[in-house]
């Protein structure tokens, strides 16, 4: 059911040409520092701040509305976090790799080789999220921070083990990718066995022309191997792949290509792994959590939110943990136990967990971009002032400056939100219903769940 | 490409050094995390002070003490600029006219101008609460107090039998409304009038002082300056009524109470305004308005007591 993009030869050459991906990265690394320099410099009032506007407001809408949801992990095909490490730990920016790597290129250790790193990551995150958000200063540490860590890690292990083990954001985009109606795969895995050097993971620094194949009609271009560390030839979910378009590049058989499909597509088979589903738990969690304190009408609460490091906010952690790490897995864990004892299935209650997980990834998308609505679509109006007058200083290069606030189509913002969410629900089910058919157990109880948790998504933005 | 990008960090930086030169940047806070900064500037008389102010956080306004210029508003992470030019030296204090949060009142700056100024410096004059010796940190209970509220509309028909000497400024300042009763009832020109009567006469003798422009421009400064903690209705029950009753364990004076603000005569309303300071946050508003804005706050605040004629 999916159709090749990469058949056209235009699309395929433009995602194959690393000049247009440079000039992408260059516009987005440009604006990425400009961000930090805003956070720094400029005014601490955030809606007058490129820094928070640019990032919380613009970037967050286009990553959540658009870029996870159509075209799974599209952002980090052009995110500009990586790039300075990058370019260090290969000497050089479209140059072919050299014969021996120059850094340490340590391998990431095998009990990190997992999400529970960047879970905690985002956990972190997440509990300073008030003032992050609010705070241009802070938001420029975050992002330089991040930056910084991304090069010294270039540095020290192989690849992109920064995106891979470390950014936080890339947990929940990876996660989500798997929903998206876009990916990246190979055409025909027997080639793939029958070729011997794995350019596409193992990169090359020559053209690979393979002589005498009636297969191939072009050879493959110079190329690193994969920076995500996954071998192309496996790839069966969008989780892991960074759509750097690297193996298109090295493919020496043509064998790479980026497709189209329906949504959903890789949540037919349920998932596997517990450190994926405690992703979902927290994400779930943190959007739930999000709409009381961001939107709700509880002072008290955002107060505590916001004054990281006083006792009302660690009793505010408190709860936000224990709702993320204790009190949903353990309801969904309840829901799975009733539909396994009803079933009398073979399979463990902890395989049974995760399979019926994999419900919560749809479900948790669309908890994310019904919350992500209510901000973006009132404080839309701020990007075109913030364009003129980054720094609050008065400038105005665009003459939009002054522009008055507006919201932003906020008349339908209600019944926007209760279609994502009942919507979500409805894929929730669905993918629970195809979960539960893998394994043999009726998926009713975590429905039941699901439309727990989104009934209560409902109260808190209705 | 790494010269391209440090070209577009470091403009900003730059074209801001070059723009800045001359005028003096004015970043506003909320009182408790740092008022304004610089909070003392240094100009000359006759040269023109170019200001460019800003907020860091609500929206607050920037206005000159005893001077007649209109506040310029001042808006986060946006610019105003104000250009002033003085032509006496002196010390000028600039403030806050927007509420902006509990301390507002406490969000003010000093302009130090210095110059060649010919007119001789005028003496100052203190206060008449401190002439009087009023101590202003006293009690003031009124020793009488009317039943219900004198209108200075029915103590008009009386105000032909009144002795001249009461109608006089000084009179009226000196005096605190309880104690003009007991005057008023010890007289023998009086002696006809009922206790009520008298009160009327009261209240028209307090309404004599004022005029219809000074009530409503006292109107004005309460609703502009004193409201936000004594309350719209001067019941001592304002937004911030709650913040003082933490700060100083009682809530701001209610203007209402005639027991206490019979008791209270002008001169020492008028030295609790302009000195402040009674470890209550009560403000210190000498710096601020002028002597005709004072007395015309006054004579407002009795309008909480009096029914007065507009």
């Amino acid at each position: 059911m999916s159709f090749e993009i990469t058949r056209f030869p235009l699309i395929k050459s433009l995602l194959k040409n690393r000049w247009s991906q440079l000039l992408v990265w260059f516009v987005m690394l440009v604006g990425f520092l400009w961000a930090i320099m805003s956070g720094f410099a400029g005014t601490p009032v955030g809606n007058r701040n490129f820094g928070i506007v640019f990032v919380w407001i613009a970037w967050w809408a286009v990553l959540i509305l658009v870029a996870v949801p159509f075209f799974g992990r599209g952002w980090c095909a052009v995110c500009p976090i990586p790039l300075p490490g990058e370019w260090i730990q290969r000497g050089a920016i479209l140059e072919p790799p050299a014969k021996k790597p120059r850094w340490l290129n340590l391998r990431w250790p095998n009990k990190l080789r997992n999400i529970w790193l960047q879970n905690l990551i985002f956990t972190l995150v997440a509990l300073f999220s008030s003032v992050i958000l609010t705070t241009p200063k802070v938001t420029a540490i975050v992002l330089a921070a991040m930056f910084f860590l991304a090069i010294g890690m270039s540095m020290i292990f192989e690849r992109r083990t920064f995106c891979r083990y470390i950014c936080p954001v890339s947990g929940f985009i990876g996660l989500y990718a798997q929903a998206a109606p876009f990916e990246l795969r190979v055409k025909d895995k027997k080639v793939c066995l029958s070729c011997n050097d794995k350019p596409c993971y193992n990169g090359t620094s020559t053209l690979l022309q393979v002589q005498g194949d009636a297969r191939i009609n072009e050879g493959s271009q110079a190329g690193y191997g994969c920076p995500w560390d996954v071998f192309p030839g496996g790839l069966t979910k969008n989780t892991y792949c960074g759509l750097c378009m690297e193996c298109l590049r090295t493919c020496p058989y043509d064998n790479i290509a980026v497709n189209t499909r329906p949504f959903s597509a890789d949540l037919a088979k349920p998932s596997t792994r517990m450190d994926e589903a405690f992703k979902a738990f927290i994400m779930l969690g943190a959007a739930m959590i999000y709409c009381g304190v961001f939107l709700g009408p509880w002072g008290n609460l955002k107060l505590a939110a916001y004054s990281a490091g006083t006792l009302p906010w660690i009793e505010y952690t408190a709860v936000f943990l224990v709702f993320l790490f204790g009190l949903l897995p353990v309801l969904f864990l309840g829901a799975v136990w009733i539909g396994k004892t009803l079933a009398k299935a073979a399979i463990t209650l902890k395989k049974s967990f995760i399979a019926f997980a994999t419900a919560l990834v749809p479900l948790g998308l669309m908890f994310w971009i019904a919350f992500s609505l209510s901000f973006v679509m009132t404080n839309v109006a701020y990007i075109l002032s913030s364009l003129s007058d980054p720094f609050g200083w008065g400038w105005n290069l665009f003459g939009t400056a002054s522009l008055a606030w507006q919201p932003f189509l906020t008349t339908h913002l209600l019944p926007i939100q209760m279609l994502v969410l009942v919507g979500g629900l409805l894929w929730a089910g669905r993918t629970a219903q195809k979960a539960g058919a893998e394994i043999k157990i009726s998926p009713v109880p975590v429905i039941v769940f699901s439309t727990l948790a989104t009934l209560a998504m409902l109260g808190l933005l209705l | 490409m790494i010269s391209g990008v440090l070209i577009v960090l470091a403009a900003p930086l730059a074209a801001r050094a070059i723009g800045a030169s001359g005028t003096i940047e004015i970043h506003g806070r909320m009182a408790e995390t740092g008022g304004w900064s610089p909070s003392v500037i240094k100009a000359n008389t006759g040269t023109p002070l170019h200001l460019r102010l800003t907020s860091d956080d609500v929206m607050h306004s920037f206005a000159i003490g005893q001077n007649d210029a209109p506040p310029v508003d001042v808006l986060p992470g946006q610019m105003t600029e104000v250009t002033l030019t003085f032509d006496k030296p002196g010390t000028y204090i600039y403030y806050c006219t927007r509420w902006c949060g509990p301390n507002h009142w406490r969000m003010r700056g000093t302009i130090e101008v210095t110059g060649n100024d010919s007119t001789s410096p005028q003496p100052g004059t203190s206060p008449l609460y401190m002439k009087l010796n009023l101590d202003i940190d006293a009690a003031h209970p009124a020793s009488v107090t009317p039943i219900g509220i004198p209108d200075a509309q029915h103590g008009v028909e009386f105000s032909t039998l009144l002795p001249a000497s009461y109608l006089t400024p000084d009179y009226y300042r000196s005096h605190s409304p309880a104690q003009a009763y007991l005057d008023l009832s010890a007289d023998p020109a009086l002696s006809s009038l009922s206790g009520t009567d008298l009160w009327d006469l009261v209240a028209y003798l307090w309404q004599s002082n004022t005029t219809p422009e000074g009530l409503a421009e006292g109107q004005r400064l309460f609703a502009q300056n004193c409201a936000a903690c004594h309350g719209e209705t001067g019941g001592g029950n304002g937004v911030f009524s709650a913040y003082i009753k933490a700060l100083a364990g009682k809530t701001p004076v209610d203007f209402s109470d005639p027991a206490t603000r019979l008791g209270a005569a002008p001169a020492l309303l008028q030295g609790k305004i302009l000195r402040g300071g009674m470890g209550t946050g009560m403000p210190s508003w000498g710096p601020i308005l002028t002597d005709q804005e004072t007395w015309d706050l006054i004579g407002y605040l009795y309008t909480f007591q009096f029914k007065l004629s507009p």
